[in-house]
């Protein structure tokens, strides 16, 4: 008997095929309702800091340096009123074996996926945790497909991703490389049915628990390099893994004071699955056409409960524009000796302006850096979007319209970060946690989980569902 | 050269689902487009270009397709110069460096 693959078949048969590509029992953290044990989902099927601290350093991937960065705290100062202006830490995980951090989350994923017996691994992805998934595939010897949504219908891809595609398959990936459109998860549940592979999804509680080590690291660092524990640590935000794991790691290591900060590029009104639209923007990660929707509605990912819950640690969650991040990036480069980036540097430009509300005694840390190369680069990136119909130009970054425009700023006292209303995401994610659980009454145990996995607290749950006509049970 | 010989590494190309076969959230302008896909491996058979191939990948799969391109090279680069650029590294050290108060 044949195995029907049309597309309605093969999304149909999505839970049975994740749980023998994922070997986890979602189900028995489910409470009836909305909510599950999310603290017990990441005790049982994840790892303890400590063995994960072994699985990486013995694939040394971590302990990535700590870099002052001097000249850019001074040139806030110049824009900052008297007094103001923290000193900008940067952690420099360009140095993982593939550039970035998110090696930590694929060190966990494939030392997973060895020890229990499985070939190879797939993850869908077209960012930095395609190269960081090969890498480590390399380093285990297990064989690796990457699932890119790449090109347009004119076969006209992104510099960066395919950058990205190069260096998978420089360590030995299949790369499969798709037009755009949500059907790419499609082609990867069958790509795991075939070969019987592990989903190296970005959402599990391995690959989760893989940058607590990044959180706990850096206030380790800190600890012994100023005596103290930084004040506000800056995260890219885009699926929510980042912010998770980075607030989780600080958890773990008893910096709970330390703000945590999200920031993602600004890339309102840009449909993510339009055909037209996807060569316009000149960021494929770190921005609001993932920040948005994830935070929002984590359980969207590839698994059937993501472990990322970015509202259950986000203090505060900014936007930059797309134009302020290539004026840092190049800052960076020829004021610190630092090519890094550009989308990693999503913190970086969010911090820049951050630390000028801060005093300049406190200290603000970007998590992250990655690595730059052909593509992968302000002026690929650059004279892609020229390319492409955008407007590049000097002016003032409020006006950029994505899609349209790129404005530099014309004076780095123009890159101004734009606080966007957590409360608003968090409305957006009760809203959410209703309709998609297509509940009419709210338990007092869902009242709990909600108020939880919203950083919130009861009152303000109980304030939102009362708008929505929800009543408790 | 536009036959691929068995064992030269090639790229295929498939349509994966027609335009009338895409999922129903997909925005309208995607719908009008194929979802199409790319991949690379090793000619099990002789093709021109245009033609259908077999293949082994990286991974060992075979797969069918149409043959697009023998020994595919990466065409991304650092693209145009932008001198943009080099205004905002005057303009950066100039505040800093620069003298200004």
């Amino acid at each position: 008997m044949t195995i029907d693959n049309s597309y309605a078949a093969v999304t149909g048969r999505k839970n049975e095929i994740m749980k023998k590509a994922i070997g986890i029992d979602y189900s028995i953290f489910e409470s009836e309702g909305i909510g599950f044990d999310y603290e017990r989902m990441m005790r049982e099927a994840g790892y303890t800091l400590e063995e994960i601290q072994k699985i990486q350093s013995e694939v040394s991937v971590g302990n990535t340096p700590i870099i002052e960065l001097k000249n850019l705290t001074a040139l806030a100062r110049k824009m900052a009123p008297k007094g103001k202006g923290a000193r900008i830490f940067i952690k420099d995980e360009a140095c993982n074996p593939s550039g970035s951090f998110k090696a930590r989350r694929a060190a966990n994923a494939v030392y997973h996926a060895k020890k229990n017996g499985y070939k190879g691994v797939i993850a869908a992805t077209s960012g930095n945790y395609g190269t960081a998934v090969a890498s480590q595939a390399a380093i285990h010897g297990l064989k690796c497909i990457i699932v890119q949504e790449c090109y347009d219908s004119k076969m006209v891809g992104q510099p960066e991703i395919l950058e990205k595609q190069r260096a998978c398959e420089a360590l030995g990936a299949e790369v499969v490389q798709l037009t755009v459109g949500p059907e790419l998860f499609y082609t990867f549940l069958m790509l795991l049915e075939e070969t019987g592979y592990f989903n190296a999804s970005l959402y599990t509680p391995f690959g989760i628990a893989g940058v607590e080590t990044l959180g706990y690291e850096l206030a380790m660092q800190f600890r012994e390099k100023e005596g103290r524990d930084p004040d506000v640590v800056m995260v890219t935000h885009a699926g929510g893994g980042n912010v998770t794991g980075t607030a989780r790691g600080l958890i773990k290591a008893g910096a709970e004071n330390v703000k945590v900060i999200g920031a993602s590029v600004d890339l309102s009104g840009l449909h993510m699955a339009s055909d037209q639209a996807f060569n316009k923007k000149s960021f494929t990660t770190g921005h609001t056409g993932f920040g948005l929707p994830f935070a929002t509605w984590p359980d969207r990912a590839d698994v059937p409960r993501n472990a990322a819950r970015p509202l259950r640690y986000l203090d505060r969650y900014v936007l930059v524009r797309q134009g302020e991040v290539f004026y840092i990036t190049e800052t960076l480069a020829v004021l610190e000796g630092l090519e890094r980036g550009p989308a990693g540097n999503t913190s970086l430009t969010a911090a820049f302006s951050v630390a000028q509300e801060m005093d300049e005694d406190q200290i603000i840390v970007v998590q992250e850096t990655e690595y730059t190369g052909a593509g992968k680069h302000p002026m690929p990136q650059l004279s892609f979007a020229k390319a492409n119909g955008i407007d590049v130009r000097f002016g003032n970054p409020n006006e950029e319209i994505p899609g349209e425009s790129i404005i530099l700023p014309e004076h780095p006292s123009m890159i101004k970060i734009r606080d966007f209303d957590l409360n608003k995401a968090k409305h957006s994610y009760i809203r959410n946690s209703i309709t998609n659980n297509n509940v009419k009454v709210v338990s007092k145990e869902d009242l709990a989980f909600l108020a939880k996995d919203t950083k919130s607290d009861e009152q303000f749950v109980i304030n939102a569902l009362t708008e929505m006509g929800i009543n408790i049970k | 050269m536009s036959t691929a010989k068995k064992g030269d590494w090639v790229q295929i190309h498939q349509i994966v689902l027609k335009p009338e076969e895409r999922a129903p959230q997909v925005p309208d302008d995607t719908k009008q487009v194929p979802l199409e896909l790319w991949v690379k491996g090793y000619a099990l058979t002789e093709a021109k270009v245009g033609e259908q191939i077999e293949i082994e990948t990286a991974t060992g799969r075979t797969l069918k397709g149409e043959l697009t391109v023998i020994n595919p090279k990466y065409i991304h680069t650092f693209g145009e110069f932008v001198p943009e650029l080099l205004t905002v590294d005057r303009q950066v050290k100039e505040i800093l460096f620069g003298g200004e108060k």
